[in-house]
């Protein structure tokens, strides 16, 4: 066995992405208050968050949505992370990055769309949420919207809560759903 | 979209130990280190466009061998490399071995492409196969007799 040294390992990586080689290049983040995160960024934008921590078991499924030339990269990452450790430390309210939601069905992106204007601190109501995406009955499409929702944190689900009041569901877990609602002073 | 290759990383993650070992081998430390990159960064380049995931490690130590092979000729021009097929030592130029050997099995096609076109010894072939020297010598002759039966042929 010969174990690529480290830095030779990174150094290809780091070139993979400045060449504009990748589809989609992702990082794990292993340190975030609501456990390690996975963050996916393509040539368009952020496209993927995901609460699972093994990238393993999601590489087919990235490689089949955004195409085969799937890489971990650190660096393209840079800007989520740091956004994100704003957001977390409680020093950032609005993230400032590109959405790439092209695999989004039509109708889940209408409701994303309307899902990034619920601002920090706030919530509304999966109700709600369906009759701002012009759909008043679909509050249910709209709860399994959320649930897929590819890029959660950055795209607010955690505000959108049951009719209620009741927290209802959260694709990464009720305790993060709660935990960042906190965070945001939206409950106390 | 169907994916037939798996996901890039999965594939550099296989392969890259073996890679390294097998430039190591050929051109040392330092070179390799260098090639290592250029290896995966022309692999990824071309991998869009491969249509399976099958031989893989054949096909990404190919690239290690082109790479190796383009630098010495780059650093020592004064060397010819022979040019004319036909007689039994002449050892075809690697861009002539390309379609000549397109209907060979893939294993054969490698190890008389690797063989012939980059000049690497059994050993090596096997490595790049992920088998070892006897099979590759067998995988290079069987391709060669093959090759030379579809010539009678024509």
């Amino acid at each position: 066995m010969t174990p690529v040294p480290a830095l030779l390992d990174e150094r290809f990586r780091a070139a993979a992405a400045a060449a504009g080689l990748l589809d989609l290049a992702y990082d794990v983040l292993d340190e975030t208050p609501v456990g390690p995160l996975l963050v996916g960024v393509t040539e368009h934008g952020l496209a993927r968050i995901s609460f699972d921590p093994h990238p393993e078991g999601q590489l087919e499924q990235l490689a089949r949505l955004y195409g085969p030339r799937v890489l971990r990269s650190a660096r393209p990452v840079d800007r989520v992370r740091r956004e994100l450790d704003e957001y977390f430390e409680g020093r950032r309210r609005e993230f400032d990055l590109e959405l790439d939601l092209r695999v989004a069905p039509e109708f889940h992106r209408r409701v994303l769309e309307e899902l990034s204007h619920v601002g920090y601190g706030h919530t509304t109501t999966y109700g709600a949420l369906a009759a701002l995406a012009g759909s008043p009955r679909a509050a249910r499409a709209v709860g399994t919207v959320m649930h897929r929702n590819p890029v959660p944190i950055v795209l607010p689900c955690h505000r959108v809560v049951g009719s209620d009041g009741s927290l209802t569901g959260y694709g990464g877990g009720l305790d993060r759903k709660e935990w960042l609602l906190r965070l945001e002073g939206a409950i106390l | 979209m169907a994916v037939a290759v798996p996901p890039f990383e999965t594939f550099y993650d296989t392969h890259k130990d073996g890679v390294l070992r097998f430039l190591r081998n050929r051109v040392g430390h330092e070179r390799a280190d260098d090639l290592f990159q250029d290896t995966f960064l022309r692999a990824l380049g071309a991998y869009e466009r491969l249509e399976h995931g099958e031989h893989l490690r054949a096909w990404v130590l190919t690239i290690a061998s082109r790479l190796i092979v383009d630098e010495a000729r780059r650093e020592q021009p004064q060397v010819q490399l022979p040019t004319e097929p036909g007689t039994e030592d002449a050892r075809p130029a690697f861009e002539e071995l390309g379609p000549l050997t397109d209907g060979l099995p893939p294993k054969e096609r490698a190890a008389v492409v690797l063989r012939y076109g980059y000049d690497l010894d059994y050993d090596a072939i096997g490595d790049a196969l992920g088998s070892n020297e006897q099979a590759a010598r067998q995988a290079a002759s069987a391709g060669v007799r093959r090759l030379r039966k579809e010539k009678k042929q024509r």
